[in-house]
């Protein structure tokens, strides 16, 4: 057989990620598994993963807010930001993806109750590629806050979700980013419940020089996802 | 200089207009030779379906090969190797796609076909890994990763024969628990 070299990926450290048991959000309950995960290697399927996007992603996918005729109510916002490793190197070409609420608080979906209303000119699902230096950006209208039945008087700290491919299997993503000063963030155990010193990674800053003259303002979020060992393991 | 890893959030009850596809469980067409359904259901702790999870796929081709420049082997192109799939009201969900070919380890012994799985669901504020092996597999028996869980824990990772391909149904939680993986 052929030398295989296989550069491996990094663990996550601890305090990194919510723990999957983590009963003050609800549906954690009976949907965390009890077992401990068992530690898989680093082999060629999971140091690969899917190179998604030629074909998939159209210019228009990353302006929400021109996705219909009209135009989508709410505080129209660029965000904007990089995909890094945990080495600080870009992630290029590859998919962001990009959902949520409109500006009253409603998700287009079709099991979304909250009364609150839809907004014809609003789907609320964007998707782009990274350039070759990592960025992304997306212009999009700011999504209100919305209540849910997680305990007595429950809303969601505002929020914009995010799926994250990067190069590999292991460094597939999903997030939410939050807006600074959310006054919302104390009683939402979704945001609380990842390692406190971590809970700022997922909060977007302001970024006046991104914001577009009497059109939007603008956020930054950067996004890191783990980075490889320093030393290839190699098998032969 | 390190940089801090973003944290994981669930991916919420409010997804499947956003992140399935129409061509999201065609791993391979229709047309392809050998091309078998591997379907399930996902179940969570108290044995009910989980109607809004979302199940990714990622394995390699029939050759062993990835569509993926990292592979050390040349990326072979044109084999997307990745489905996603939403479960429906009953929990189901199901990808189109043909079995994969034998993938070294990172000692070099050969592991047994598999596909890489990843379930997101409201309620999982991480994802969570697993493995789907293949019934009637030889090769089942020298793998790494299944010899190295005891038999009840690795018979929740064997997909079952079905009619139109393979059965594999996902227990989240609690009695036949289906093993995952961290990574």
């Amino acid at each position: 057989m052929t030398d295989l070299v296989v550069p491996g990926y990094r663990r996550d450290p601890g305090g990194t990620h919510p723990p999957l048991a983590s009963p003050g959000y609800g549906s954690t309950v009976l949907r965390a598994p009890h077992q401990a995960p068992v530690p898989l290697p680093h082999t060629l399927t999971e140091i690969t993963g899917p190179v998604l996007g030629e074909g998939r992603v159209l210019p228009t996918d990353s302006d929400l807010t021109r996705q219909h005729d009209g135009e989508p109510l709410g505080e129209r916002i660029i965000v904007h930001g990089r995909v890094l490793d945990s080495d600080g190197r870009a992630v290029p070409d590859t998919l962001v993806e990009l959902w949520q609420a409109n500006s009253a608080g409603r998700y287009a979906h079709a099991r979304d109750q909250h009364p609150a209303p839809l907004d014809p000119n609003f789907t609320g699902v964007g998707r782009c590629l990274t350039d070759s230096t990592g960025r992304y950006r997306f212009v999009t209208i700011k999504p209100g806050a919305y209540p849910w039945r997680n305990h007595e008087n429950a809303w969601r700290a505002t929020h914009l979700h995010f799926s994250l491919f990067g190069r590999a299997f292991v460094q597939r993503l999903v997030t939410q980013m939050y807006f600074p000063g959310d006054p919302l963030f104390f009683q939402d155990p979704i945001y609380n419940a990842v390692p406190e010193a971590a809970r700022g990674r997922m909060i977007s800053s302001f970024d006046l020089s991104e914001t577009e003259p009497e059109w939007a303002l603008a956020y930054r979020f950067d996004i890191v996802l783990r980075g490889r060992e320093q030393t290839p393991v190699e098998t032969s | 200089m390190s940089f801090g890893l973003t944290p994981s959030q669930t991916v919420g009850p409010f997804f499947s207009h956003a992140l399935t596809w129409l061509d999201g469980p065609d791993v391979v067409p229709e047309s392809e030779p050998g091309a078998f359904w591997l379907r399930g259901r996902v179940f969570d702790g108290a044995g009910e379906p989980v109607p809004d999870a979302l199940v990714e796929s990622w394995q390699a081709s029939p050759e062993g090969r990835f569509d993926h420049p990292d592979d050390p082997r040349g990326a072979v192109s044109g084999f997307r190797g990745y489905g996603r799939s939403a479960t429906d009201d009953e929990g189901r969900w199901g990808i189109r796609t043909v079995l994969p070919g034998r993938v070294p380890g990172v000692d070099g012994r050969l592991q047994a076909p598999h596909i890489d799985l990843s379930v997101f669901a409201r309620g999982l504020l991480d994802r969570v890994v697993t493995r789907v092996y293949f019934a009637g597999q030889p090769a089942n028996a020298e793998d790494p990763v299944l010899s190295a869980l005891s038999s009840d824990r690795r018979e929740t990772l064997v997909a079952a024969v079905a009619q139109d391909g393979y059965v594999f149904d996902i227990r989240l939680q609690g009695e036949r628990e289906t093993v995952f993986f961290s990574v």
